[in-house]
């Protein structure tokens, strides 16, 4: 562990260009899939730190960071969930499952609504770098164990961390069930992932589409991120007319839930649900679908047949 | 490199918070809060007026709007101070303008350094709230509680020396906090603080040397970090601060009252293009029925036995 040199490639997926790909179809002749994850996540106060990255820029407490991801779990949580049930959206959670010990009032709201639990780890505060691979299996099995617990849901979903890998992380995710990982940005549809075993798919998530990039990254506006939303739908949305795509809006409480950037955000939903040919769905479902018909086998198939030089 | 030992244990892993501060709660399942006169919002005005020294420490991290250039910094260490001889004045006076009794964060340094600023405060009604010695002096858990407390108490000696009033409100510089502030503000007569960015209502903290109230002061919409972080224009200032006003004014009919808080800097908001902004911004707001505009002292005296 650590003496293995580094890769120049990830080498966990095949290119497969865009065109002439195996055509997606979305259950009820929907065009477009469209997911909805919010992060709800718990930061905490006094962690340890891990060599590779810090949790927070001032030494601990950093109350004000700290504070600031405190309010999704006080008062921006309520507001994006009113403005997902007002559009008719289900949440599939990106979950730092810790939360379902300090919060279980949240998880109940959440579950109460039929939304999707995936794993974001233990905490947002916990990396898995200098993890050994028994270290990291075992935040998997607490995961699995935690959700199913306080939910009743078996994982099928998972994004790292505060996105942070190790080069065996999806043989090992893959090996302990999960069926679909959100670290990797390569595509707007769902493709085969490289594991030693199992069948991981990779779902489009987005860095883009992120307010955590939108609003601590770029820097900006709400009205601008409403903006982005709607560009982005309204070029997926035509495009979808040849095979099914994937649009995913990653959500943080504590930004998007602030009270001077909700309704901007609220409004860009509405526009997307009032469109007949949306599919609005969570991860477990689109995973589902991919593998019922057939886009999985279909795109292994075609990605085989592009590296042996059958273009 | 290794993980330190522990890495995997969780100790705080339990229902509620990760600490013993405060409790969890849900703000849209809290009992309704009335403020005076069936008010719906609280609006609470909080000035910024800041020292930062030419010999700032870097460690263990600066305030933000510290110093950036190679020392001596003319650049930064006489922008900043322009919010002193100006900037300051020109935000008074729209205040006074629109007969608005306010709060003002000063620096205890500036009791001493620019008496005439802090005696122009409170000659216009404003509550003087304490922020730090000076902008330099950040609060850690790097400091030992004697040296933390000797900068708390100082602070408070100076600013309630120069204006005779209790001053009884605290913004660290930054918003910076050691694991052991909260019991030295407490110590020293404290009653409220506003560091904490969770919440849009006032909430009760624990200290082992008295209760403290946490006071909302919104992080985003601050008019340096819009400006300063985020290099957002002045319209879309005004916008994102008119749009979380809209917000919490609709919340409020059904909830119960809302602070609306609006975080200024004299160095910032007191520029000659920024402050007709500024009077766009309280236009907007105090064009609503059932608008307190207070200081944080009255709002949290409100809230008080509320919450």
């Amino acid at each position: 562990m650590g003496a293995e040199p580094m890769r120049s490639d990830l080498g966990l997926y095949d290119y497969l260009p865009w065109p002439g790909r195996p055509r997606i179809t979305w259950p009820g002749g929907k065009k477009l899939a469209v997911w909805i994850a919010p992060n709800i996540e718990f930061y905490e106060y006094d962690p340890p730190n891990n060599p590779t990255r810090s949790p927070w820029g001032r030494p601990n407490p950093d109350v004000l960071q700290y504070s600031h991801r405190d309010y999704g779990n006080r008062a921006g949580w309520q507001r994006m969930m009113a403005a997902m049930d007002r559009a008719g959206f289900r949440g599939s959670v990106s979950l730092n499952v810790a939360l379902c010990d300090h919060h279980p009032e949240i998880i109940r709201a959440c579950a109460d609504r039929g939304w999707e639990f995936f794993s974001h780890g233990i905490y947002n505060t916990r990396y898995v770098y200098n993890m050994t691979v028994d270290q990291e299996r075992e935040i998997i099995r607490d995961a699995f164990d935690t959700v199913r617990k306080h939910t009743g849901q078996e994982l099928a979903g998972w994004l790292s961390p505060a996105l942070s890998n190790n080069l065996w992380t999806m043989d090992i995710l893959a090996e302990a069930g999960i069926r679909y990982t959100c670290d990797m940005f390569h595509d707007d549809q769902p493709m085969p992932v490289k594991v030693r075993s199992g069948k991981l798919i990779s779902m489009p998530y987005s860095l883009e589409m992120n307010d955590v990039i939108v609003y601590n990254s770029q820097k900006v506006t709400p009205r601008h991120y409403g903006e982005i939303i709607r560009r982005q739908f309204d070029q997926l949305y035509r495009e979808s007319d040849d095979s099914g795509m994937v649009m995913c809006i990653p959500l943080h409480p504590y930004l998007v839930g602030q009270p001077h950037r909700i309704d901007a955000f609220a409004e860009a939903i509405d526009y997307i649900a009032s469109h007949d040919g949306v599919w609005q769905a969570t991860g477990r479902e689109i995973a589902e679908a991919y593998h019922a018909s057939g886009a999985y086998d279909a795109m292994t198939a075609a990605a085989a047949r592009h590296a042996q030089g059958d273009r | 490199m290794s993980l330190p030992e522990g890495y995997l244990d969780y100790p705080a892993r339990r229902h509620g918070m990760d600490h013993d501060r405060y409790d969890w709660s849900d703000m849209f399942a809290r009992k309704p809060i009335a403020w005076p006169d069936g008010a719906r919002i609280a609006l609470s005005i909080v000035t910024h007026v800041q020292h930062f020294p030419l010999d700032m420490p870097a460690k263990p991290f600066k305030a933000p709007g510290a110093l950036s250039m190679p020392y001596p910094d003319f650049r930064y260490f006489t922008n900043r101070d322009y919010g002193n001889r100006i900037g300051v004045f020109r935000i008074l006076r729209l205040l006074a303008e629109k007969g608005l009794r306010t709060s003002f964060a000063v620096n205890g340094c500036i009791a001493t350094r620019y008496p005439a600023l802090l005696d122009a405060v409170a000659a216009g009604g404003h509550e003087v709230v304490a922020h730090g010695l000076d902008m330099g002096k950040v609060h850690h858990s790097g400091l030992s509680i004697d040296d933390e407390n000797a900068i708390v108490a100082e602070t408070l000696r100076l600013l309630r020396g120069a204006t005779g009033q209790p001053v009884e409100g605290w913004l660290s510089p930054g918003r910076a906090q050691g694991f052991n502030t909260p019991e030295l503000l407490a110590r020293n007569g404290i009653r409220w603080n506003l560091d904490w960015a969770n919440d849009d209502l006032p909430y009760r903290m624990r200290t082992k040397e008295g209760p403290l109230l946490a006071m909302p002061l919104a992080y985003e919409t601050d008019d340096r970090v819009v400006a300063n972080e985020y290099f957002q224009s002045e319209p879309e200032w005004v916008q994102q601060v008119k749009d979380r006003f809209d917000v919490l004014y609709r919340e409020s009919a059904e909830y119960g009252g809302r602070v609306m808080s609006l975080p200024l800097h004299s160095w910032v908001s007191g520029m000659p293009y920024r402050v007709e902004y500024l009077r766009e911004v309280l236009d907007h707001i105090l064009g609503h029925d059932g608008v307190w505009t207070a200081p944080v002292g009255q709002i949290a005296a409100a809230a008080d036995a509320q919450v």
